[in-house]
């Protein structure tokens, strides 16, 4: 072991979401080794991979970054920024590259930057499928070719690897695409010789900021300490604890099994994980190993085109009409399809109702109605005029359609808005949830080093 | 027998994607007395969540115990991808409610 202990400063749960300064200048004080912060999720749903944007806001992300890249500098130690621009694809490194270029420009900094990709190839997907080194990851279905095609970036999960590589070349920032979420914090500790499993598993819980504290928070920051025989953490702020709970819950959060906890290379194993309050606000945690696979496995997301949205909001009041509200949409339904069927239009028309089961759909066990019903139409269509025209149809037709014991004549449904119509644009949905297999941690996460 | 609503034992009752395909709720108890109850009582299983979200057993990935958490997890494919046509819940951050609803036997 090269040093007693090691400290990884985690300023925020996602980069943009920012962070107390108090908190931040708490955990320099301790002199952390390193700053690292993860930039990304695929909660926000398929869109922001597909469309190549963001799902946080530009001058949220520069704002954390001139404080955090500033402390790297003056301290000498490393910032690595994983996921960036939220999904890790060019489009979003691009983004976050510019945002950094700009405050470099403003703050007269000058220093080593290593930005390493992760977008993969389709036509690399394509063979990589065909020679049977990629397979879905279970329950995500089979990809067909139609899919692909349609599918407009793919990227792969990178492990610490990469981001080792990225630092020996001696990046002082190391701005990388789609990570796996605990990477940019156990990269350096590991490169230093610290044990992949206590790093990576102290990574997983840094990743999120200071969500592992009572009262937890994702614009809070946290300090990890690595030891030879396992890692504490801490939150920063003085009205934030780490308890036993806080943290092994944490450990389940968005998690299928918390015991076995797959990323690249192998996987986390905590069965003989403890954890321990260590002081009033910390954790120690011990037991936990990494244990590598004899394949190098990543996982690969991707999104593709699934058609251009318009919406319309309205809420019904009577009671009358919310007794019937099934057979309303149903007789709608078939009647926007039999306007247009000469038309041959191509589209999906769904009704969200809210006080019904809006919120749960297929998974709601109690659909009853209340006193009042929001409805929103729902249309994506192969283009934006289709989707513009059946939307409107549908309005027009629930507005004025005349159910059975129907008493109020004038209208059906209470627009908040006018228009009543929004015009969302293209929509996207997943196409790729996949485990592809490689001959070397590095191979497909181009480094590319730079003066700024 | 007695029967004791779980929210008196649980502080945290939560849904959430575990990436775009699954959908993962967690039970977290106030207490090792409380986790234990539900423990025993054995209620938390593949019926009872096929039952409170009308799903076949075969949707349903697992049901894990978690003691240094004191929790109970279950995980179940999601009905549909995260964000396609015809999602109500992105996040799956709402999915946790029939779970409010659930009653532990506590034999004395």
């Amino acid at each position: 072991m090269p040093m007693n202990e090691y400290r990884v400063l985690s300023p925020t749960a996602i980069l943009g979401y920012g962070f107390p300064e108090s908190s931040f200048d708490e955990g320099l004080k301790r002199n952390p080794d390193v700053i690292a912060v993860d930039a990304g999720s695929t909660d926000p749903g398929p869109y922001y991979l597909g469309a190549g944007v963001s799902f946080t806001d530009r001058s949220a992300v520069k704002r954390d970054l001139e404080l955090i890249i500033a402390a790297g500098l003056d301290r000498k130690i490393p910032v690595l920024i994983g996921t960036a621009g939220g999904a890790g694809a060019n489009n979003h490194l691009q983004w976050n590259l510019q945002i950094i270029k700009e405050l470099a420009q403003e703050n007269n900094w000058h220093f080593k930057l290593a930005t390493v990709q992760s977008e993969i190839d389709k036509e690399q997907i394509k063979e990589q499928i065909k020679e049977g080194r990629i397979e879905p990851l279970h329950p995500a279905p089979e990809l067909t070719e139609q899919e692909l095609i349609q599918t407009t970036s793919v990227v792969a999960q990178m492990g610490i690897e990469p981001l080792i590589q990225a630092l020996d070349q001696g990046a002082d920032v190391v701005l990388a695409g789609r990570c796996y979420d605990p990477a940019v914090f156990a990269a350096d500790a590991i490169r230093k010789g610290y044990d992949a499993g206590p790093a990576i598993h102290m990574g997983k819980i840094l990743e999120c900021g200071a969500i592992a504290a009572e009262p937890g928070s994702g614009s809070d920051s946290a300090l990890g300490t690595l030891h030879a025989d396992g890692f504490i953490v801490e939150p920063l702020d003085p009205n934030r604890k780490c308890t036993v709970t806080s943290v092994a819950a944490h450990t389940l959060y968005e998690k299928t099994n918390p015991v076995e906890l797959p990323g690249p290379g192998g996987y986390l194993d905590l069965t003989e994980t403890k954890f321990n309050q260590y002081s009033d606000n910390a954790v120690k945690v011990t037991g936990s190993k990494f244990i590598p696979l004899k394949k190098y496995m990543v996982k690969l997301e991707g999104a593709k085109k699934a058609g251009y949205r318009t919406v319309s909001i309205a809420g019904c009041r009577d009671s009358i009409m919310i007794s019937k509200i099934d057979e309303v949409i149903e007789a709608v339904r078939s009647r926007v399809q039999d306007n247009f069927h000469r038309q041959g239009y191509n589209y999906n028309l769904h009704f969200h109702i809210y006080g019904k089961n809006g919120v749960m759909g297929e998974l709601e066990p109690n659909p009853t109605v209340g006193h009042e019903l929001g409805i929103v139409i729902d249309v994506v269509a192969e283009d934006q005029d289709t989707a513009n025209t059946i939307c409107s149809f549908t309005r027009s037709t629930m507005l004025h359609y005349g159910y059975d014991g129907r008493i109020a004549t004038a209208g059906n449904l209470a627009f908040p808005y006018s228009p009543s119509d929004f015009k969302v644009g293209l929509v996207y949905e997943f196409s790729l949830y996949h485990l592809m297999e490689l001959d070397n941690p590095t191979a497909v996460f181009p480094i590319k080093m730079m003066e700024v | 027998m007695k029967k004791v609503p779980i929210t008196e034992l649980a502080k945290v009752i939560r849904s959430k994607n575990a990436g775009p395909y699954e959908l993962t709720m967690d039970i977290i108890f106030k207490d090792e007395s409380g986790y234990q109850k539900a423990v025993n009582s054995k209620v938390i299983n593949k019926s009872l969540i096929s039952k409170l979200y009308h799903i076949n057993e075969d949707q349903i990935i697992n049901i894990v115990q978690f003691p240094q958490a004191l929790a109970i997890k279950a995980t179940i494919i999601r009905p549909r991808p995260s964000g396609a046509l015809g999602e109500t819940d992105v996040y799956g951050a709402q999915q946790h409610a029939p779970l409010l609803k659930i009653d532990i036997p506590i034999y004395e």
